[in-house]
């Protein structure tokens, strides 16, 4: 055995049930990258962490082994000590994990959370570990390394904590750094600056990688060996390109089918319809003040939408896209009056063509009311948003007893008949949400959002919480409840590749503005803002011939003043939305 | 910088909230109908002892209580001159006791400071048995020593304070030679401060503390353990993990500083209670406290009296809040930085 970290036949369970990782083997050789594929419960995460022994309390390792073997010698992960493990850990084998916002303490310098590594393994002093940390902080990017030294995680955005746990783990050199999802919460742009950022990092070091992901595309640009997992078993393993290319294993076929995909265009679109529109949202703004906490200085205004100009045609999609803080949820929001836009700024809600419109961004309470059942929302994260305290058939039924809706019986019947439009069967009223998975759930939201017989669903983020496969469930179904009930939908999403296949038109959102507006097919095949350009080069393609260009996300992710002259604007200077083609509008100076 | 501001906003803060309790303490206690020397005139007249009734009139006089009742607050306060001139709360005079027919200073005195040093000997008994307690019990969660430390905690918190007290006094006594009641040696009473008495005063305060402090320890111990396993399931605690820290550093570093913030918010929480808590424990300890002093005069509508106690317990009850306030921005980057600029 001369790999760099070996696991055999490894089972892993809890308490007396069943495996949950049954008999895996794989291999992992120096410098070598290793991505561990699978959806949520395929127990990719159990097996990574089984390696650094961090496994829940209940947990236990029933057989198999793990080996390390770098140039500090061989060690058995499975049987050393915990004294002994605690020298592997942070030091030979470091981890990054998934949720950045949370894996630091809120409550620590960012300096001295990593250099706590250097003074854990190498006994460093407080001022060389100082020294040691900021070069590792220059070279994955902070653009002020003494600053950082000295912030709280709370302070900074996602993507350069992202930044701190990667220069934790490195600082150390450790020989393998395991990456648990290390850039599911991150926006897809920062995603894949992080991805480059490892990858670089792995060329200058030589460290091997392994890298846990649900999603081909990342693997498709990290990998050179695959392991596919599915209910702790492994599917598939070998060689990253004839994995990609041609998956022999039907379910490796499957999540292959199943990820979602920029298409490849080569026409334009056609434009939504302009007439008909159930929504009409014009001139639309949200100032938001916050306040200082020096009481001398003036507050100061957020911009979370200016002037934001939509509309939706009856039984169409339209998508709002845009990165984490963009003002895509806010519009959503005024779309449907939870928030009020602000003055100058017109929501028209239209029941049929030819009624009176419901001023949304001013109702009377009676409005509000009648407005409500003809507008409802599905939320991100089917696992809060769903009391866990109320069966289905209260949490479904509610809706209706708040607008005094049929009698118990028929209120009973109406949820029935939603849950088996949304694929569920009758026999589930009786049950509490736990009892259902995540795509169920979000079946459950559907279907709740279904009940007053809207015309209109906001869906934010409907499908990011869910695994691919699901996700693609999720999709078909909402697409045929458009079809059938000519439902109109609002689609939140920071995922192109998601609203390429559902909406007929687009708007890419940056900083509270519509940077450019066309329907799918046109803004893929001729996309003219540098920012819709990175947002489209930034997703990960499971093509393996087909790596991310950092070099395009680079150009537009970052701040507006980086853009290119024609496109560059300010809090002050803003270039207005110009029509290039008919459908097609683009934020630029001409 | 920053901190000495907020330390002197909150100063002020207090010092406007104290000005509002005085208020309301003043108003509740003139609630009810009648005063004590009201009360006494009715009881005079009826037995016919004029000359009683002369010399309660007379007091009804020196003390403004003829008065409009917010006269009578704004001489209480100091804010308006009374009969004598400028002579309230602020001037130093703390008013007059018609029960005890003392000055009130003269008879809260002494037990102030003895309560403030029960109390403070209390709390860190509190925290001193809370803190490892509760740091144990979530690391060892689900074992033994979880639950058998909940099991004393509840005993603990189940337990009544006078009850214990007794039992302790007994055992106390028969088996260390500690002494039955009092915070000193009797004959230290009045005698200005020496070396014997502080220490008659430290062995005096052994049950007391206990007395007092075990369901208050109890409690705090069953939350910090909640708060802990609160905190013990977040991310950052498996990247302090993954880093090869050691477990005992690993929980005082990350987690417990995260846990121990509403541990800190608490200090003003406990004083009061535990002030007026301790009241029937005094009665039965034979405490030299404000408590059994607050109930009579509460009783016999001794209205300067219940006052000034109530508005003592006020004043500790805003240093403490003022006191954990300020720990929590020292404590807590979240809320001293909140809105500095990125």
């Amino acid at each position: 055995m001369n790999a760099l970290l070996s696991v055999r036949n490894l089972s892993i369970g809890f308490g007396t049930g069943n495996s949950v990782v049954t008999d895996v083997n794989f291999d992992v050789e120096a410098g070598q990258t290793l991505a561990l594929v699978g959806e949520s419960g395929s127990g990719k995460t159990i097996t990574c962490r089984a390696a650094l022994r961090i496994l829940p309390r209940s947990a236990q390792i029933r057989s198999g082994t793990i080996t390390l073997n770098d140039s500090k010698g061989m060690c058995e992960l499975t049987s050393v000590s915990e004294r002994e493990m605690r020298n592997v850990r942070g030091n030979r084998v470091s981890m990054i994990f998934q949720e950045p916002m949370r894996s630091l303490s809120p409550l620590h310098k960012i300096g001295n959370q990593v250099s706590e590594v250097l003074w854990l393994h190498r006994g460093l002093s407080e001022a060389e570990a100082r020294k040691e940390v900021l070069t590792q902080f220059d070279r994955v990017g902070f653009p002020d390394p003494q600053r950082a030294y000295d912030s709280y995680p709370f302070e900074l955005s996602g993507g350069m904590r992202q930044r701190a746990m990667i220069a934790m783990a490195m600082v150390s050199k450790p020989e393998l750094l395991i990456a648990d999802e290390p850039t599911t919460a991150l926006d897809v742009t920062t995603q894949a600056q992080v991805l480059g950022l490892i990858k670089e990092l792995q060329r200058e070091t030589g460290m091997a990688l392994i890298l846990v992901t649900h999603d081909l595309g990342v693997v498709a640009n990290m990998a050179e060996q695959v392991v596919v997992m599915h209910k702790g078993r492994i599917m598939e393993a070998g060689p990253a390109a004839p994995i990609l290319t041609a998956p022999a294993h039907p379910y490796t076929k499957q999540l292959f089918d199943a990820a979602p995909e920029i298409p490849d265009q080569d026409a334009v679109g056609i434009p939504m319809p302009n007439e008909d529109l159930i929504l009409q949202m014009t001139g639309v703004s949200k100032t938001y003040t916050m306040r200082s906490s020096k009481g001398w200085q003036s507050e100061k205004a957020i911009y979370a939408c200016r002037g934001v100009d939509l509309n939706l045609a009856r039984g169409k999609t339209l998508a709002i896209v845009g990165e984490s803080g963009s003002g895509k949820t806010t519009a959503a929001r005024i779309a449907l009056g939870a928030e009020l836009p602000d003055p100058g700024g017109e929501v028209l809600f239209r029941t049929a063509p030819d009624v009176d419109p419901i001023t949304v961004h001013s109702m009377t309470r009676a409005q509000r009311t009648a407005f409500q059942r003809k507008a409802q929302m599905v939320f991100q994260d089917p696992y809060s948003s769903l009391s866990p305290r109320m069966r289905v058939q209260d949490a479904m039924t509610e809706p209706l007893e708040i607008h005094r809706i049929g009698t118990t019986a028929e209120q009973r019947d109406k949820a029935a008949e939603m849950l088996q439009r949304v694929g569920l069967t009758e026999d589930m009223l009786k049950r509490y949400p736990h009892a259902f998975s995540g795509g169920q759930r979000q079946r459950l939201s559907v279907a709740r959002a279904m009940m007053l017989d809207p015309q209109l669903i906001v869906c934010d983020e409907p499908t990011s919480a869910l695994d691919v496969s699901v996700q693609e469930q999720i999709l078909s179904l909402l697409e045929h409840l458009q079809d059938s009930l000519n439902l109109s939908y609002l689609f939140i999403s920071h995922d192109l590749a998601v609203v390429a296949r559902i909406a007929d038109e687009v708007a890419v959102m940056r900083r509270g503005l519509i940077v450019e507006q066309a329907p799918p097919e046109t803004l893929f095949y001729n996309p003219r803002h540098p920012y819709t350009k990175a947002l489209i080069a930034a997703q990960p393609e499971p093509d393996i011939n087909r790596p991310i260009d950092l070099k395009l996300v680079s150009l537009g992710a970052g701040a507006p003043d980086s853009w290119d002259e024609a496109f560059r604007f300010s809090d002050t200077v803003i270039p207005s939305l110009v029509e290039l083609e008919p459908g097609h509008k683009v934020r630029c100076h001409v | 910088m920053v901190m000495l501001r907020y330390a002197v906003y909150r100063f002020f803060t207090m010092l406007l909230t104290l000005l509002v309790v005085s208020v309301m303490v003043f108003t509740i206690i003139n609630l009810p109908p009648g005063d004590y020397l009201s009360n006494q005139i009715a009881e005079l007249q009826a037995s016919g002892q004029s000359a009683g009734v002369a010399k309660a009139e007379f007091l009804r006089a020196e003390y403004a209580l003829d008065r409009p009742i917010w006269e009578q607050y704004l001489i209480w306060i100091g804010f308006w001159p009374g009969p004598h001139g400028f002579s309230g709360l602020i001037q130093g005079n703390y008013g007059w006791s018609f029960e005890f027919d003392r000055p009130v200073s003269e008879i809260v005195g002494d037990t102030l400071w003895l309560t403030v040093v029960v109390n403070l000997a209390a709390i860190l008994f509190v925290y001193a048995v809370a803190l490892p307690l509760g740091v144990i019990a979530a690391a060892r969660s689900r074992t033994w020593i979880d639950y058998t430390s909940a099991f004393v905690g509840y005993l603990g918190l189940a337990t009544p304070n006078f009850l214990l007290a007794l039992i302790l006094f007994y055992y106390g006594h028969q088996y260390f030679n500690l002494p039955i009641g009092g915070l000193m040696d009797p004959r230290f009473e009045g005698e200005p401060m020496s070396w014997d008495k502080l220490k008659s005063i430290l062995i005096h305060l052994i049950v007391p503390t206990f007395v007092i402090g075990t369901s208050g320890a109890s409690a705090m111990m069953q939350r910090l353990r909640a708060n802990m396993l609160d905190e013990l399931g977040k991310p950052y605690v498996e990247t302090a993990i993954a880093k090869g820290m050691a477990p005992s550093r690993m929980l005082t570093k990350y987690p417990l500083r995260v846990a121990f913030n509403p541990f800190v918010a608490d200090i003003g929480n406990l004083l009061p209670s535990m002030v007026s808590g301790s009241v029937l424990v005094s009665v039965v300890l034979g405490l030299q406290t404000i408590g059994p002093t607050l109930l009579t005069a509460l009783k016999t509508q001794d209205q300067f009296l219940s006052a000034f106690i109530l508005m003592f317990v006020a004043l500790l009850t805003l240093i403490g809040t003022m006191i954990s306030d300020i720990l929590l921005v020292m404590l807590d980057p979240r809320i001293r930085y909140e809105g500095r600029e990125a």
